[in-house]
């Protein structure tokens, strides 16, 4: 079988930002959010995605500032494991082991070296409990350090993270779960409940549905599900607490954050309104409308000058001071569902699918953002529950990327359906696609697919509707409309026997439609019109369609729902092939011969990747997730890989992408690329850092070709010296003055550098890093802590001798390692000054 | 079980007055009400607000204040006069004038010497009370423009005036002012601000509530605002303090009640605040009066009723005191019905209606609406001469007497119903002590006894040529308190009668004398009845309880004791309306017919009483049991909520049942339009 080690399946961004509230660091020029298995960093001021902090191998469920040091982030994950980062950097400082699947984290500036985790107690009375535990950040010089002493605060929480506070001064932590606001005071060790009554005699809804403590008062705000926020006082007695309400959202109440100064309170809900409102004043209160999406969290900034907003349309609104919206950081809308295909745009590479309401968006996947909407509906979205609008449904672009057909539809529940046909041209001037043709009654009933003929000469377009016809339309071929305007109009009606059509697709050469009719496949001409032949295989209707390419193109595919998998040979009009599988979605490489199939079977997806020609499947891969996949697709490479294993080759070419139902972009990557991946992201952060000031031109380049000279002869060459003398360079040129250290020392470190040292260290360093190669890190940033670390330097030494180094493997590392090591000085002078 | 054919009556016209002002007597734990009208009620507090004492207005007499003095009640009116009440036989003491113009606030000092009264012209005049009297003091200095508002130090020493856009601090030594705090305007300069309320608490602090929709906090000392809260757009009109000075409730004209509470923004810290905490809304108009009692917050306005809103930080246990109570109508009846002649008298303050039931035709089956052949017709429309509004009326059995009371005297009139020709006869010379609290004919209807002064009883024989003191029944404890409920056995043999100080007292009306006194019980009788066969007399009392008492054995009867061992149902302890009224059903003796204002219900001494366990509401259960298992699930009490808020129920000759209803939405809709708010999506 395929060895399959080297191939896994990866978040490959596009994943939620607005999983978990971001946060904002203490300059406010960073914005972290949780992406996926990676923690983002964002600028504030431009909203560009700086770096991804990645070494997580499940959903990270939580990030918080280290309250000791405001230039470190703790994060959690599903994994089990909470890391410590340098975030400027992104630098893994250490890893903690806790064990089980952590859902949120909370850290208090009372509480040093304590972190507050969620954890699952496991499924009890089948719905699963949660509980709060704090836990001891063991002070170990280890890179990986098991943090096992969990001590429970409260063993019956929401499983809603933001159900969760701790209070001013971190005296006490709150947590409200369903009618039950609970609140620790961690001195007195004692816990004061508080319960709601379930509705109210108007019908109201009452469960808690967030929380925030004001971070001055003594004064706890609880958001409910019918929209109104309560303020709790004097929580410190049984009977004689209090409380007051305010209520503006209609909804429930999403998120609630206090500013840093305790003044004033933000709020928000599914309106898409920010509001914020002034403690002590009652229910005076500002208002940020048409934010444009429902509002999951808000946070703010610890100066008070900047909030952050995260909404269910995957988007942090960065709101500045003076409540204005300074910056939109907008990732892969996926919402709920989504009904378009994913696409490619064959101009941009761009992956396309359904984005905001009657919008398609365009999200490069390269660099993991957001390009731009195209408004296809163009009509005003209303952001109401039960409204029936128009949605765009079928989109699909030619093979040059010049046309864009779309169908949107409203009223698909309701009896009264009604769709548009919308044709688009891509205007080399502005760059971008314009309405061509909008065909209001295409069909008499709603489409169900349609494809671009994938000729280069002439684009013709196919769709099969519902009133069991397939229609053809071609550009200009109506005689009324003027010459000069190139309508498209309809070329062809075709039906067969009056069978519902299910889908339609194109040879290679466009020379051949197949166009499905339940259970019958018929194959069309499209020149003539003429029905070349129809092939069946009952039973079971036809659920996807696709011909081979390439030297496959004899074959067509398909899949039919009574699990089976069909090649037949045109040539031979016969079924070449069958086997009974449970396709959810089949999808042919453009570049190659290759199909894949995603099959679902026993509650998890497989992947089969084959060629038309041969039954056997060149790859194979089980459990790909536990849930159907109905949406994937080839995306070209860059640049082509030079396959090195052979069942990765069906890789090479282009990239397999693929849709969770819980709206997660899959990706499978292979070993080399994910080396490939790291070290150009690490490579991308030096860059970033490194201003070429004609110092560095002289200095720093001219020490780097040195490394490279030196490494590859002279393992043992002095290393260490060389890069601690471009530190103090650095450190003399680009720290501001006044921050700097006095003259004295500086000018010894300076010339230290200049000195040659003895090579002893160099060969420590060495071992210990290829003794990690062998343990397979992803992360190699280890090697800066080894030099800041004797001890673990002295572990390393022990290794030395099991280790045989791989000598180009070892280059490369050392390379990344002293260019990295740059930053070692940085963070070791701000952790040592404060 | 028993079906009655039932006239819906819904012709009563009845209007309660707006609340004006309000006023808690801690000690006694009750609570005074003024209404528009100038009616005052005396509702007990620990007696589930129970309505024990009505004193009913005058025309023209518009009270503006209310206040304790020790136990004495006192209060003010535009008219310019400050009023004592006498309590015991609920009536008007006596009436001085200030001569200061209209009066607009009154207030009487902790110390109890004092009264202090705020006049039209400007002068806060103080009062010295007295034993018997009160007495003109002098005027503190006299300020341009009226004094609305007052409050006293607690000390007793400074006294805090709110008047337009200010507030004046006065010493009440020298009568000198201390300081002059001026309010804001806020938005609209033109109008000025009026210093609806004020609250003078004893560590300095003056809480003040004007038109601008502001409470605001002022320190007495230095004469400054410490912090000032916009609780509505409108006015808030009315504020008050809780005993221990933690609590400030705050009334709005949008209907809404505002607590603010002393509290301290960190915690186990000892600098407190002024924080806005709950808001209480349950009115839809204009909340005039509030006052913050131990447990409750206890509000009322021009939607006329008092609500009472349980503080449950201050209650122990979740039981009945922790639910909502509104109060809407008298704890009295003021309907009366000739049994046997089919009429009905409605009491209005003003004047009394007479009404004969209208006619059916057949019989239908149960639930359904029968034919109305002929229809109810007004009678009689009796207006009553001079200022009193009446206290009490009562029609006889046999509809030929009609009498009502006011605070001065007792009206009698004889009714000659011939044909459609209806004319009356007033009775004169009707001897001057019979003003009386409450009325009550023989069931021959050839008595009339009449509820006089310190609990005794006036029996006054009725003939064709007039009335006649007959005698007067007195009881032996010497209660001063006045008798609010009269009950005649069917045989004329027996007369009970119900005290203030819920003393029941039976009198044997052949020998004209006390026959015995029933055990004194905790709470208020709120209705009773003698019953016709056994004369048994069956007390409801106003915490729900219920005793029946054989008058003849003179101890309790058997029943009444399993009641008391088995105790009631929950349900039905919990109701918040005593019952006002009792009635015996002729064709079946065992059965009792009780009703308050949202039900009616039927008590069947012969079956068994429910425990804590079973259904109480159970007839819809019943009714989907086969008819053999239905005996052994029922239970003695069938309640019956058909009916919307009732004010009288009565049980007639011919075995139809008389609802008087009153349903709020007409009430509602006669009251003034209240201030237009904004409502969410409209």
């Amino acid at each position: 079988m395929v060895e399959r080690s080297d191939i896994r399946v990866v978040r490959c961004g596009g994943s939620k930002i607005n999983f978990r509230p971001p946060i904002i660091s203490n300059d406010s020029r960073f914005v972290l959010c949780v992406s996926g298995d990676s923690v983002k960093v964002y600028s504030t001021r431009t909203e560009e995605w700086l770096h991804s902090l990645q070494g997580h191998t499940k959903q990270v469920t939580g990030i918080a500032f280290n309250p000791a040091n405001h230039l470190q982030v703790y994060s959690c994950s599903a994994d089990g494991t909470v890391k410590l980062w340098d975030f400027i950097d992104g630098i893994l400082i250490k890893t903690f082991i806790i064990g089980s699947p952590l859902f949120a984290l909370y850290v208090s500036k009372e509480h040093e070296g304590v972190i507050f985790l969620h954890l699952s107690k496991g499924t009890h009375h089948k719905n699963e409990c949660f509980q709060l535990v704090s836990t001891h950040l063991p002070k170990s010089a280890d890179q990986e350090v098991e943090a096992k002493e969990l001590s429970v605060v409260s063993s019956h929480i929401s499983p809603n993270p933001s159900c969760t506070a701790f209070g001013r001064g971190g005296e006490y932590i709150a947590f409200a779960r369903k009618l039950q606001l609970d609140v620790y005071f961690f001195r007195k060790q004692k816990t004061y409940s508080f319960y709601l009554k379930a509705t109210d005699k108007k019908g109201a809804k009452n469960a808690f549905t967030c929380i925030a403590c004001n971070p001055t008062d003594d004064c706890i705000a609880t958001g409910h599900e019918d929209g109104k926020i309560r303020l709790w006082r004097n929580f410190n007695h049984k009977k004689e607490y209090t409380y007051s309400t305010l209520h503006w959202h209609h909804n429930a109440v999403n998120t609630l954050c206090f500013t840093p100064e305790g003044t004033n309170l933000l709020s928000g809900g599914i309106e898409s309104v920010l509001v914020q409102w002034q403690c002590g004043a009652g229910s005076k209160k500002d208002v940020l409308p048409r934010l444009g999406g429902s509002i999951l969290h808000v946070s703010a900034s610890p100066d008070g000058q900047l909030f952050c907003v995260s909404h269910s349309d995957n988007k942090i609104t960065v709101i500045e001071d003076g409540f204005k919206v300074s910056g939109l950081i907008q990732g892969l809308v996926t919402g709920d569902t989504v009904l378009t295909d994913l696409m490619i745009d064959p101009r941009s590479k761009a992956l396309v699918l359904n984005g905001k309401p009657g919008h398609l968006q365009f999200y490069s996947l390269l660099r993991d953002k957001h390009l731009y909407n195209l408004d296809i509906v163009q009509q005003e979205y209303i952001y109401e529950a039960g409204l029936d609008q128009f949605e765009v449904v079928k989109a699909v672009f030619d093979v040059k990327g010049s046309w864009l057909a779309t169908v949107e539809e409203r009223g698909r529940e309701s009896s009264d359906l009604e769709f548009f046909l919308k044709l688009w041209a891509f205007d080399e001037t502005t760059q971008s696609f314009v309405l061509n043709t909008s065909i209001s009654a295409a069909h008499t009933d709603r489409i169900i697919s349609m494809c671009f003929s994938s000729s280069e000469e002439t684009t013709m377009l196919v769709t099969t509707a519902e009133d069991s016809q397939f229609k053809a339309w071609c550009q200009g071929a109506d005689a009324d409309t003027q010459q000069d305007q190139n309508f498209w109009s309809c070329d062809f009606v075709g039906s067969y026997h009056n069978l519902k059509p299910t889908n339609c697709t194109f040879s290679a050469d466009s020379s051949l439609l197949a166009v499905s009719f339940q259970e019958v496949v018929t194959v069309w001409s499209p020149d003539t019109w003429e029905l070349l032949t129809t092939l069946c295989q009952p039973p079971g209707q036809i659920r996807d369609l696709c011909f081979g390419r390439l030297s496959c193109s004899k074959y067509l595919l398909g899949t039919t729902t009574k699990n089976l998998l069909c090649c037949w040979n045109l040539l031979t009009c016969a079924l070449e092939w069958s086997t009974s599988l449970e396709v959810s979605k089949l999808q042919a490489d453009p570049l190659s011969e290759n199909v894949a199939a995603f099959s679902y079977q026993s509650k998890h997806t497989d992947l089969f990747v084959f060629k038309p020609s041969e039954p056997l499947p060149l790859f194979t891969h089980e459990k790909v997730c536990s849930e159907k996949v109905h949406r994937a697709i080839f995306v070209p490479r860059e640049e082509l890989l030079n396959g090195c294993d052979e069942r990765c080759q069906w890789l090479n070419g282009s990239q397999l992408y693929f849709l969770t139902q819980n709206m997660d972009l899959m990706t499978f990557s292979m070993a080399t690329e994910e080396d490939r991946m790291l070290s150009s992201s690490k490579r991308l952060v030096i860059d970033d850092s490194i201003a070429v000031t004609p110092f560095y031109l002289l200095l720093g380049k001219h020490r780097q070709q040195q490394q490279k000279l030196n490494t590859p002869s002279h393992p043992a060459a002095d290393k260490p010296q060389q890069k601690q003398s471009s530190v103090s360079i650095k450190q003399l040129l680009h720290t501001p003055a006044h921050v700097l250290p006095a003259a004295s020392v500086l000018c010894s470190m300076f010339v230290n550098s200049l000195l040659i040292s003895n090579t002893g260290v160099r060969e420590e360093m060495e071992s210990s890093e290829q003794e990690m190669d062998s343990e397979k890190e992803e992360e190699d940033s280890e090697g800066e802590m080894e030099t800041r670390d004797s001890q673990q330097d002295l572990r390393a030494q022990g290794s030395v001798d099991e280790v045989t180094p791989k000598l180009s493997k070892a280059q490369e590392r050392e390379l990344k390692r002293v260019r990295k090591t740059d930053f070692s000085w940085m963070t070791g002078l701000i952790v040592s000054k404060p | 079980m028993g079906e009655f054919k039932v006239h819906r009556v819904r012709f009563f016209d009845y209007m309660p007055s707006a609340i004006r002002a309000l006023a808690f007597n801690q000690p006694n734990e009750t609570m005074a009400v003024a209404r528009m009208d100038g009616a005052v009620e005396i509702f007990l507090v620990s007696d589930k607000f129970f309505q024990g004492k009505i004193i009913p207005g005058r025309d023209q007499c518009g009270i503006e204040g209310l206040t304790w003095v020790g136990e004495r009640l006192f209060s003010a009116g535009l008219n310019g006069q400050i009023t004592e009440y006498d309590l015991k036989n609920q009536r008007v003491k006596y009436t001085i004038d200030a001569y200061g113009g209209p009066i607009w606030a009154i207030t009487g000092n902790q110390q109890g010497t004092h009264l202090a009264v705020g006049c039209e012209d400007g002068t806060v005049k103080l009062f010295a009370v007295n034993e018997d009297k009160i007495q003109f003091e002098r005027n503190l200095d006299r300020q341009k423009g009226r004094i609305v508002s007052l409050s006293w130090h607690p000390s007793g020493s400074k006294i805090a005036a709110g008047m337009i856009d200010m507030i004046q601090i006065f010493n009440v030594e020298t009568g000198q002012s201390i300081h002059r705090m001026l309010t804001d305007r806020g938005t609209s300069r033109s109008k000025e601000c009026m210093v609806w309320c004020v609250v003078y608490l004893s560590d300095g602090t003056i809480i003040s509530g004007d038109s601008g929709g502001m409470v605001k906090m002022w320190n007495d000392h230095t004469g400054t605002l410490i912090k000032s809260h916009n609780v509505s757009t409108c006015d808030v009109l009315a504020l008050s303090v809780s005993r221990n000075e933690d609590s400030i409730v705050a009334g709005t004209s949008e209907g809404f009640v505002v607590q603010f509470q002393f509290i301290s923004l960190v915690l186990e810290k000892n600098d407190k605040e002024w924080v806005r905490t709950r808001t209480f809304r349950n009115h839809t108009h204009d909340v005039r009066a509030v006052a913050e009692i131990t447990t409750a917050v206890v509000s009322g306005g021009m939607d006329t009723q008092l609500v009472v809103r349980p503080l449950l930080d201050k209650i122990e246990v979740n039981s009945s005191a922790s639910a909502l109570q509104k109060i809407i109508f008298p704890h009295r009846s003021l309907v009366s019905c000739a049994r046997k002649a089919g009429l009905m008298l409605f009491q209005y303050p003003g004047h009394l209606e007479l009404w004969r039931l209208g006619e059916s035709e057949g019989q239908g089956i149960p639930g359904s609406s029968l034919l109305v052949k002929t229809n109810p017709e007004k009678l009689l429309h009796l207006k009553v001469k001079g200022e009193d509004h009446i206290r009490c009326s009562a029609v006889s059995p046999c509809g030929e007497w009609i009498a009502y009371s006011t605070a001065s005297s007792l009206g009698l009139y004889r009714l000659h119903c011939d044909n459609n020709n209806i004319s009356i006869t007033k009775i004169s010379k009707i001897p001057k002590v019979l003003s009386s609290a409450k009325l009550c004919f023989s069931s021959d209807s050839s008595h009339l006894f009449s509820a006089s002064t310190q609990s005794s009883v006036h029996v006054v024989s009725l003939s064709q040529s007039g009335c006649k003191l007959v005698g007067t029944l007195k009881p032996k404890s010497g209660s001063h308190q006045a008798i609010h409920l009269l009950a005649a056995s069917e045989d004329g043999k027996w007369l009970a009668s119900a005290n203030s100080d819920h003393e029941v007292h039976v009198y044997n009306l052949q020998k004209k004398e006390l026959h015995c006194t029933v055990p004194i019980y905790s709470s208020a009788v709120s209705a009773m009845a003698i019953h016709p066969e056994t004369n048994c007399l069956f007390m409801m009392h106003a915490d729900q309880r219920m005793f029946e008492f054989s008058i003849e054995q003179k101890q309790y009867s058997d029943w009444s004791r399993s009641v008391q061992r088995n105790g009631l149902h929950y349900i039905w302890l919990e109701r918040d309306t005593p019952c006002l009224n009792v009635m015996f059903n002729p064709q079946n003796p065992s059965h009792v017919i009780l009703h308050d204002t949202y039900m009616f219900c039927i008590i069947d001494k012969s079956l068994p009483l429910p425990d804590v366990k079973t259904q109480f509401l159970n007839q819809l259960t019943l009714k989907s049991l086969p008819k053999e298992k239905r005996k052994s699930e029922s239970h003695a009490f069938k309640v019956c909520k058909t009916f919307r808020e009732m004010l009288h129920v009565e049980l007639m000759s011919d075995q139809s049942l008389v609802v008087v209803e009153r349903p709020l939405v007409d009430i509602s809709t006669q009251l003034p339009a209240p201030i237009k708010q904004k409502k969410f999506a409209t």
